[in-house]
């Protein structure tokens, strides 16, 4: 039974506390190893809640969250917006396109005056980098990064690890492969910052223009011809080629980066039999992999996205974790 | 952290505590309606499982984490650390025994029972408790007792159990000093 502050059915020892402290998921280039273990231990507790009859628990209760989507999202929005009912929260969709930011209003007066209406987390995605983090010196409320242009998208990432630790056991040791358009893309550094803080080594493929040698400062291998480095691979990450994020002319034709980037059944042949793999999705079947493959046995495509409604109730649990005492600290 | 302790019940006490439940609950149970032990985490768990096998009968045993359903969620400054849930049967139509170590204000058994019935609809729910300590604050008795102590508001009834612990006893801790 509980007696307050101090439940006698809890551990009192120190080392129960949990290693989250933050108000804000920006990205997972600040975390800590444990934080990221934090946030997916807590995300498996969550995974069963999705399995229940009734999959709702009471823990956001009266709380409110709203999505500030200022580029296009179906899948995030939606998951963020299931994870958050699923906490009990309010959620609030907010749409750029029919707001007064049409009539001029700043992105930071826009955010005060939904505050205003009272409001505990900001889910935000926006075109350009950075714009979380500029959101979070300006508002109170727990800030939430769903993808800022080409720079990260935390919850992705989380949802990426998570899969590779139900299927594989473990994350530290294993190497993974991240295939494509790695220059534009938000979802292949959350992972590189994730995978390589809990100890897995990251290879980057793709053709030179999408996959600049650059990257190697951040700790990764950079190779251009995937058959090469294939059967190394125990987890290959299939990223999206965005064709709204590139100018043209960064390879020849879709068809020569099937040829060369493509899964397909004869590349998985080559690969280790138990290869996990990965899309982050929206996928261009027959640009990064054929259907074949991404309905195979190895693809875990729809797991990740089962997947995503935990980390995502994990996360928006853990920001609003923080006390209103607490926060004034910050 | 110098607070007064007083040994209430030892290892061999405690013993005779589950005994006495284990017996409370299997006489209690309705016939032909299959039985599930719930413990609350954390030492719910532990003795749910001592129970369930003093009882016999391959009586399976689940865990409830509360934390999500609390009515001080949110008042602490750190979440808790959620432990999960795992009630891997059917509660629909089972008589289900919720276990906890103390009871004392009520609100955990509260949190239990909403956890317990999200999950389904169970033909009855039971809670059995190693201690009443008295204090409750809710309208909710326990089913089966091991004892009755009286505490004041200050004091703390705790139960120690192995493998959590170093020993199984029953302590008292006494308010902090002034």
């Amino acid at each position: 039974m509980s007696t307050p502050p101090a439940p006698t059915g809890e551990a009192p020892s120190p080392a129960a506390t949990p290693s989250w402290t933050r108000r804000h998921l920006l990205g997972l280039e600040d975390l800590s190893a444990g934080e990221i273990t934090a946030i997916l231990d807590t995300a498996d507790s969550f995974a069963e809640v999705s399995d229940r009859p009734r999959k709702k628990v009471p823990a956001l209760q009266g709380k409110v969250v709203f999505n500030l989507f200022f580029e296009n999202s179906t899948r995030t929005r939606t998951s963020f917006s299931l994870a958050a009912k699923r906490l009990s929260a309010d959620v609030q969709d907010f749409a750029a396109s029919t707001s007064s930011l049409s009539k001029g209003e700043s992105f930071i007066d826009t955010a005060r005056n939904i505050e205003a209406m009272g409001c505990d987390v900001m889910i935000i995605r926006h075109s350009i980098s950075g714009a979380p983090q500029l959101l979070s010196k300006h508002v109170r409320s727990s800030v939430i990064n769903a993808g800022d242009g080409a720079h990260e998208h935390p919850t992705q990432g989380l949802l990426d690890l998570m899969t590779i630790r139900r299927k594989k056991g473990r994350i530290e040791g294993l190497t993974v492969g991240l295939v494509g358009d790695i220059a534009h893309s938000r979802v292949a550094r959350s992972n590189i910052w994730g995978l390589t803080k809990l100890g897995a080594k990251v290879i980057l493929c793709g053709p030179p223009t999408l996959v600049p040698r650059g990257f190697e400062a951040l700790g990764c291998e950079v190779a251009h011809h995937l058959d090469e480095v294939l059967p190394r691979l125990d987890v290959v990450n299939v990223l999206r080629i965005q064709f709204e994020r590139q100018q043209k002319g960064l390879f020849p034709s879709v068809s020569e980066y099937f040829y060369f980037y493509g899964m397909t059944r004869e590349r998985l042949e080559r690969s280790k039999p138990d290869l996990l793999l990965l899309a982050p999705g929206p996928i261009n079947r027959g640009v990064e992999l054929t259907p074949e493959v991404a309905d195979g046995p190895n693809s875990a495509i729809l797991d990740q996205v089962t997947n995503g409604l935990a980390v995502r109730m994990a996360v928006l649990y853990l920001v609003s974790g923080r006390g209103p005492g607490a926060s004034k600290a910050e | 952290m110098a607070r007064a302790e007083s040994r209430l019940f030892g290892s061999d006490e405690l013993g005779a505590l589950l005994d006495r439940v284990a017996r409370q609950v299997a006489e209690g149970r309705i016939p032909g309606v299959p039985l599930l032990l719930v413990g609350i985490r954390t030492r719910g768990v532990p003795i749910a499982d001592r129970l369930a096998a003093l009882i016999g009968d391959g009586v399976p045993v689940g865990a409830v984490d509360i934390t999500l359903y609390r009515d001080d969620l949110g008042l602490q400054g750190h979440w808790p650390v959620l432990k999960g849930t795992d009630i891997p049967f059917e509660v629909d139509g089972a008589e289900v025994v919720l276990v906890d170590d103390v009871l004392h204000t009520g609100r955990t058994v509260r949190a239990a029972m909403n956890a317990v019935c999200d999950l389904g609809r169970p033909a009855r729910v039971r809670l059995a408790v190693l201690v009443d300590r008295g204090g409750h604050e809710l309208p909710i008795r326990a089913d089966y007792a091991g004892a009755a102590v009286a505490a004041s508001p200050e004091e703390r009834i705790e139960v120690r159990l192995r493998p959590i612990d170093p020993d199984d006893e029953v302590v008292r801790v006494g308010p902090a000093p002034c």
